[in-house]
């Protein structure tokens, strides 16, 4: 496992392509621009990223995805990609049965920590196990954020939820469970990674990230995994500008973000 | 014409693979198992696909994604297997989406969850109860058929006799007539270009804000009630001058038969009723037998559910008697002592009677 990457600012050379602003710049692959989640929500962002590297991967006519069920649904209207919605939790048995009919697509999960590591967990360890030629994409912000703020499978200790109001106790709610240091030790899992969409170049990371993971399923390697840290001031009860130090202080304290597993010795 | 000695499994897994399934999932579970096992072996001669799935419950999602994308696919259980189901069932039945599924139910007792359903949400779903291997054969080709046509799921409705029974059966493709284009299926083509899809239990649509729930509901309804009025199907046997019209569906009608056709040659007037679609139910054609009946006799095995049905088609014309119930093996597969014609016979002479267990 590597450790969390840090953030190097090279100041010696001139960057070899000119600044534009991120609000100038519109996917490709977003019919709006407009979305409903909350401010300071992590999820737009990493949807962005998932899309921006679909379409940089020239992959936008040859992608299905399966949503799961959380804030992040709300966003399907807006994604121009082909996508089936899952049940709650059931994402990665139907981008199964769709890659098994359609191998040569992209087939992607996107979920939430209650939809992929309460709810439907052991949909995605069989997944990774079988070593099932998809990549499933984790938003994870420790809490159900759609239902106003619950305790998830990925809720640490002593975060406070509506129903874990003095903070997640060990003894009393159990522990967290670190998804993608599970998947890691699977066969079939090939590329597991977990980053954070908390500061720009974690935000440009994630993009890399999941455009290895994509890359992995084309060439074939087998399954592939990236969790993403998401923000949900909301859900977390703080301030909205809080939204990033908690992320990173919290929640990145304990699922650490970095490369845990990749098909070859280049990591990121 | 090539018959061949088939167990029910074997041949059903035939008709389904000859009428172009090309994915099935599932888990293992007496008595469907065999099927599993047949898919297993059949499916990847014509480069289809068969997943031993690690619960019912991914069996039922592999098969929704593999359906999503315009193949033809399958699933099956028992009904404790269905159960397990249930949620998706109800759920990709608002995705409209033609999944054909097995019940190789241990007896009867799945009757009211083929024909009720215990998933969410208002939803119905064409249940076929063939009552040979034969018949099964023809109804899994027709389920396929029913399925695409109506994007709705279809279930066959079989048990231990039919999966495990051989019988000299050929498995020959019927024609049906030319279905629509899946112009609703995603194949992963049609990103970044506005017309891209979503296959969704809810209604909505790319680049449209808000969903119309109740419209949506509104529209399947609709869609169910169509299904209802052009789908029942059944056959029937002397009921022109019966004094007593005996229902039964599946196997048990199998023996019920028999022994009707029996008691006929001894000139008791006695009919047969059989629903082979168990929903829609053909209620119409059975209060039409039962015009002259002086009492209607149920044949079920279970504690009685069918008989429900069989009150709310004939809606008081005549009195309405259970002549089945509860009878297992000691295993409790559902091959119990009332699979037996003398039993039957009884049972039958007894609902002529006065006796019985009037509505």
């Amino acid at each position: 496992m590597s450790e969390r990457s840090e953030l190097v600012l090279d100041t010696e050379n001139p960057p070899s392509v000119p600044a534009e602003r991120i609000g100038d710049i519109k996917p490709a692959l977003l019919l709006s621009e407009d979305h409903d989640l909350c401010p300071g929500c992590g999820e737009p962002l990493a949807l962005r990223m998932m899309l921006e590297a679909i379409e940089e991967l020239a992959m936008a006519q040859r992608t299905i995805g399966v949503v799961g069920i959380g804030c992040y649904t709300a966003l399907t209207s807006i994604m121009d990609v082909d996508l089936v919605q899952a049940l709650h939790g059931r994402a990665p048995s139907l981008a199964t049965g769709a890659k098994r009919m359609r191998p040569d697509e992209l087939i992607f999960t996107l979920q939430g920590d209650g939809d992929m590591v309460n709810e439907g967990l052991q949909e995605v360890i069989h997944a990774a196990a079988r070593g099932e030629s998809i990549t499933c994409v984790l938003l994870n912000n420790g809490v159900f954020g759609e239902t106003g703020g619950h305790m998830t499978a990925t809720t640490v200790i002593g975060q406070r939820t509506k129903n874990t109001i003095e903070g997640r106790n060990a003894e009393y709610h159990g522990h967290p469970i670190l998804i993608a240091e599970m998947l890691a030790q699977l066969g079939g899992a090939a590329y597991v990674a977990r980053c954070g969409v908390y500061n720009a170049g974690e935000i440009a990371r994630t993009k890399r990230v999941l455009k290895k993971a994509f890359q992995t399923q084309i060439d074939g390697k087998g399954f592939s995994f990236v969790e993403i840290l998401t923000m949900c001031p909301t859900g977390w009860f703080i301030p909205t500008q809080e939204g990033p130090d908690y992320l990173d202080n919290v929640l990145g304290a304990v699922h650490k973000l970095g490369e845990l597993k990749a098909p070859s010795e280049e990591t990121d | 014409m090539t018959r061949k000695l088939m167990e029910g499994s074997e041949a059903m897994a035939e008709a389904a693979v000859m009428a172009g399934c090309r994915f099935f999932a599932g888990y293992p579970m007496t008595p469907f198992t065999e099927l599993l096992e047949n898919f297993a072996k059949q499916l990847p001669a014509v480069d289809g696909v068969s997943i031993n799935a690690e619960s019912e419950i991914e069996a039922i999602g592999m098969a929704w994604g593999a359906l999503a994308t315009g193949a033809r696919a399958a699933t099956g259980s028992t009904g404790q297997g269905l159960a397990l189901m249930q949620e998706s069932l109800s759920e990709l039945t608002r995705s409209e989406l033609p999944l054909v599924y097995f019940n190789m139910a241990r007896g009867q007792y799945d009757y009211y969850q083929a024909t009720r359903g215990g998933g969410h949400g208002d939803y119905r779903h064409i249940v076929l109860a063939p009552i040979d291997v034969h018949e099964a054969v023809e109804l899994t080709q027709l389920a396929f058929d029913l399925a695409d046509r109506w994007r709705n799921p279809v279930q066959i409705y079989g048990d231990y006799l039919l999966a495990h029974t051989c019988e000299a059966v050929e498995v020959k493709r019927i024609e049906f007539p030319p279905l629509p284009e899946k112009s609703w299926a995603v194949d992963g083509s049609l990103g970044g270009t506005g017309k891209s899809r979503n296959i969704n239990p809810i209604g909505m649509t790319k680049g449209t804000k808000g969903i119309d729930p109740e419209g949506f509901w509104l529209r399947l309804q609709a869609k169910h009630d169509a299904m209802q009025e052009s789908e029942a199907r059944f056959e029937s046997e002397h009921c022109e001058d019966a004094e007593l019209v005996v229902v039964a569906f599946g196997t048990m009608a199998r023996f019920a038969r028999y022994v009707v056709r029996e008691l006929r040659n001894e000139g008791v007037r006695v009919g047969y009723f059989r629903p082979i679609t168990l929903w829609p139910y053909p209620s119409a054609a059975l209060k039409n037998a039962a015009r002259g009946a002086r009492r209607v006799a149920v044949l079920e095995q279970n504690a009685g559910q069918m008989i429900d049905d069989v009150r709310l088609s004939i809606l008081g014309d005549a009195p309405v008697v259970s002549i089945g119930g509860i009878s297992s093996d000691e295993a409790g597969f559902g091959i119990g002592p009332i699979f037996d014609t003398s039993v039957i016979r009884e049972r039958i002479e007894r609902g002529l009677g006065a006796e019985g267990n009037h509505s």
